[in-house]
């Protein structure tokens, strides 16, 4: 697939574990996933959350690493750390804005999702993106995604102060251009914050 | 005596489960000559195409077939890691004879297939030719299923026969065939993406058939709506335009109370109804009772959902109705979805593009294992068993006298009663673990205990095969070729990926050697699973399922054939009651009024809770494959009980605490899980673990009278915190019913 890009819908993704299956089938890390499928509060809902290398244009793991062992390639995806360079210091591990890289004891060495770039740089789609039963994870061209969904993809994230673009994409509806991440102080008490959406007692409180 | 032969905790120390993690040569020896096969999942009835990597005969890895148009390359953690059972520890190499006190042993083809055909011999001759029973799957492929219904009239000539698609199909089909004529799901999924509005009751998508999930967001990307009606918040109920937390049993308040609105609006098709259709006034005396208060009074949720399900449900232009275990396990299942095809019928949108309506099949093929004659009152072709004209076509397929056809045997749990009560004295099963399955297993525990003789085929050990005397070891799916029908009817090729391994046989191998020992082997003369299938074609041509335009070279250059396709030269019928035509001999599809009644075993003081099973994303069924595979057992390694923090605080329960849940018929222990996600009437357990953690302890025997389907999805328990046990089964590994 030519001009192929990656994205992620989270309203899709049903928890399901086919990505973190597959992703262990892939040759290059084969018997080890890299994709993290986040359980976000299992408690109050069945949401979860897919979470590949969302490959930045200006890697923040790169920057920050002393060995030089991340590196870019020219179309854009940022590899895992050179196994004779990565010094195993987990700069990277802390830096990721998105929690991405993790450091691999065993090998002493961080690995993650390099968008299977055995796969990918041939033209066939990752191993995530081919197996996720419900689109979550989609590997298409921009012109595909745009023609058959109603979210629209952005790649630009705020953290704080800091402006992060990604050429892995996320679906979201059309009125947002930017996530905007910020650390926020939630004011007043629990009766305070809104009706809980995913709470069936509450839906039930009229039967 | 057919009890285990030796202590559980011995028996798992010799056969498993165990899990199997690495591929055969390791995780990095894939390579480029690697031969890739096509073929398809051996799970459930959506039936993915999958290419499965071989390397020596053995199958190392696997890889997505993208060109399969029903799937894409899509798969759900258990087709991805199903490789993992080939090359498997716990393998069956041989065949096994019990020895009392030690388990099993090896012993020789010749002298196993003697001993079980020496047994149904001496059975037969003592108790009379009905005693001995057959137990069969519906994860068996077509020719195989086939071969099972042939030769339990044929060979064995007993009524007997069941299958465990009774667990799973019959009340969907049942109501199918009383409503529309049909058993089957009347459109192709590709329909479901053109839909406006999608309907979804009692149906875990996400969990059971998650491919469908992107059906469904493919339409909704185009605008549809969906209507989601649970008593939990599944994954794909989360993100629904409505989500209706129903209470257990009270389907029907919804279903009617929807119909009520729709008629009191005017949202019904009069010209469709009038043209294609029998029985409307009564139904629509029928639900004039269920006014918005009365019908939420049923369902257990606010009128205003059921108002708004209507409308959104009612003025649609086209609109997809899915439905499956979660309203078809009860002990008025079938009235459950009379009463959703009633709405389907009323809008009159079915049989057009992006208009219909499709039960989700469980099994792999629980389409097709129904219609070749696995189940007790069918013969293939979906043919009547009491129906002089069917007994005579079929005999004459078979060449055997009208009159030595057995009548219409027990259905599973009926079956499993008389050999409780010692009126079947022996026992052949296949594919099938009813210790797991069947509900109050504490009873079919003892029931497998009073068996006389008990021959099981299987390629692992199953909790029910313990119970055997002789094991013989069969075949994977991927170990022989065939076919199964899908979830839509589509009939679809298995590769023949590897061979068995040395020692064990193909399945239908096995069947047709015993039934030359017992003298019928002029019958069962078959070169092979092609010559079954082309058998099955001609058995099953006149029928309502009429295969016989379906050839294995057809299917594969058309990636499978919806039956019925009668003619060589026919296409096949992915779309049933195009034009309004419907499978009855008047053409017209059939209203039948239902009315709600209590389920079988109504919560009370004592058993004050109402008790949900189901599955989990990672296991299959009764777990007898995915327990064994490592990757999943570390993605869902045990049971749990699923219940509302508004509940839990009520018991004193807090997350992760260990629980006893109880009822009239057993209990099991097993972690709390405290989530918001679930009415807090309800608890949930799911099903896929044996002994002491079997779901099925606590289910009742309370079935379906029409089509005698267990009520798995309600029963009356009580839940308490207890003490973590430390008993010999506690100890176990999670996967053989431990507990950590």
């Amino acid at each position: 697939m030519k001009n192929a890009e990656f994205f992620i819908d989270y309203s899709r993704c049903i928890g399901c574990q086919a990505c973190v299956q597959a992703c262990a089938e892939c040759d290059t890390h084969r018997g080890v996933s890299m994709i993290h499928l986040e359980t976000v509060a299992r408690r109050e809902s069945v949401q979860t959350a897919p979470q590949i290398c969302m490959h930045c244009e200006e890697p923040i793991c790169a920057q920050v690493c002393p060995a030089d062992a991340i590196k870019k390639t020219p179309d854009g995806v940022v590899q895992s750390s050179l196994k004779p360079r990565c010094i195993g210091c987990s700069n990277c591990v802390m830096s990721c804005p998105f929690g991405v890289p993790k450091y691999q004891i065993d090998i002493d060495q961080m690995m993650k999702c390099d968008m299977c770039y055995d796969r990918s740089s041939v033209g066939k789609k990752p191993m995530c993106a081919t197996v996720c039963p419900s689109g979550a994870l989609t590997y298409t061209t921009m012109q595909d995604i745009q023609r058959t969904r109603r979210g629209i993809p952005i790649n630009e994230w705020k953290f704080g102060g800091e402006v992060v673009r990604t050429k892995v994409y996320v679906m979201v509806p059309p009125e947002v251009q930017r996530v905007d991440i910020d650390v926020v102080q939630i004011a007043g008490t629990a009766a305070a914050l809104p009706r809980d959406p995913y709470d069936v007692a509450l839906m039930l409180e009229n039967a | 005596m057919a009890k285990p032969s030796t202590d559980i905790p011995d028996l798992v120390k010799q056969f498993g489960p165990t899990l199997h993690r690495v591929p055969p040569g390791g995780w990095t020896d894939t390579r480029e000559d690697d031969k890739l096969v096509k073929t398809h999942c051996c799970f459930c009835g959506q039936q993915c195409g999958i290419q499965l990597r071989v390397q020596n005969n053995k199958v190392v890895g696997f890889e997505p077939w993208e060109d399969f148009p029903f799937n894409r390359g899509m798969l759900c953690p258990k087709g991805i890691k199903r490789y993992m059972q080939d090359e498997h520890p716990d393998r069956l190499k041989s065949p096994l004879a019990r020895v009392e006190g030690k388990g099993f042993e090896p012993i020789e083809w010749d002298a196993a297939l003697d001993r079980v055909v020496a047994e149904i011999k001496r059975i037969q001759g003592a108790y009379g030719k009905d005693s001995f029973a057959v137990l069969t799957g519906a994860s068996l492929v077509n020719e195989k299923a086939y071969l099972m219904g042939k030769f339990a009239r044929v060979a064995l000539q007993t009524a007997n026969i069941d299958y465990n698609g009774r667990l799973c199909m019959v009340s969907s089909a049942t109501a199918s065939k009383k409503v529309f004529g049909i058993d089957r799901s009347g459109n192709p999924w590709s329909d479901i993406v053109e839909a406006d509005v999608i309907l979804v009751a009692g149906a875990n998508i996400s969990e059971t058939s998650p491919i469908t999930t992107d059906y469904i967001w493919r339409a909704r990307d185009r605008g549809a709506k969906l209507i989601v009606i649970d008593p939990r918040m599944t994954p794909i109920a989360r993100s629904a335009d409505l989500y209706i937390p129903v209470k257990p049993g009270g389907d029907i308040g919804v279903f009617n109370g929807m119909l009520h609105v729709m008629i009191e609006r005017g949202w019904i098709n009069r010209e469709f109804i009038e043209q294609h259709t029998t029985g409307f006034e009564e139904v629509a005396r029928s639900v004039e009772k269920y006014t918005p208060e009365y019908a939420s009074k049923i369902a257990g949720v606010p009128s205003a959902m059921i108002i708004r399900a209507a409308e959104l449900f009612g003025p649609a232009k086209s609109s997809f109705v899915l439905h499956a275990k979660g309203i078809e396990h009860h002990s008025k299942g079938v009235e459950n979805c009379i009463a959703v095809m009633s709405l389907v019928l009323a809008s009159g949108r079915l049989g057009r593009e992006g208009c219909g309506y499709a039960m989700i099949t469980g099994q792999g093929n629980g389409q097709g294992a129904r219609e070749q004659g696995g189940k007790c009152d069918q013969l293939p072709g979906n043919r009547d068993i009491s129906n002089p004209e069917h007994r005579k076509y079929i005999a004459g397929v078979w060449g055997v006298p009208e009159e030595s056809l057995p009548q219409k045997g027990l259905s599973a749990i009926p079956l499993v009663e008389a050999i409780h009560a010692g009126k079947i004295k022996g026992l052949i099963s296949i594919c099938f673990n009813p210790v797991v399955s069947l509900p109050d297993a504490n009873f079919t525990r003892e029931a497998f205990g009073k068996l006389e003789f008990y021959a099981n085929i299987d390629f692992f050990l199953s909790e029910t095969s313990r119970h055997a005397d002789i094991v013989l070891a069969g075949s994977l799916m991927e170990e022989d070729e065939g076919t199964t029908t899908n979830t839509e009817g589509r009939v679809i090729r298995h590769r023949k990926v590897v061979a068995p391994p040395e020692g064990a046989r193909e399945d239908w191998k096995i069947i047709c050697e015993i039934a030359r020992r017992l003298g019928h082997g002029d019958k069962f003369n078959y070169s092979g699973p092609q010559e079954i299938f082309d058998e099955l074609r001609v058995a099953s041509k006149g029928g309502v399922s009429d295969y016989f335009g379906i050839t294995w070279d057809k299917i594969e250059k058309n990636n499978g054939i919806c039956w019925p396709c009668p003619t060589l030269d026919h296409p096949g019928t992915p779309r049933l009651y195009e034009g309004g035509r419907f499978g009855h001999p008047d053409g017209k599809a059939h209203f039948i009024p239902v009315d709600w009644r209590p389920s079988a075993e109504m919560p009370d003081g004592e058993y004050p809770i109402i008790l949900t099973t189901g599955r989990v994303v990672a296991h299959f069924l009764s777990g007898t494959q995915t327990r064994r595979i490592g990757a999943l057992v570390d993605q869902v390694p045990e049971a749990f009980c699923e219940l509302h923090p508004v509940l839990a605080e009520k018991l004193g329960i807090a997350d992760d605490d260990y629980v006893k849940v109880e009822s009239r018929r057993g209990s099991v222990v097993v972690h709390a899980k405290i989530v918001r996600t679930i009415r807090p009437d309800t608890v949930f357990v799911p099903y896929h673990w044996p002994l002491d953690r079997s779901a099925n302890n606590m289910t009742i025997r309370a079935l379906d009278p029409q089509s005698m389907i267990p009520e798995y999805k309600i029963c009356a328990v009580r839940v308490c915190k207890t003490e973590a046990p430390h008993d010999a089964i506690a100890a176990l590994e999670v996967q053989a019913g431990g507990i950590r």
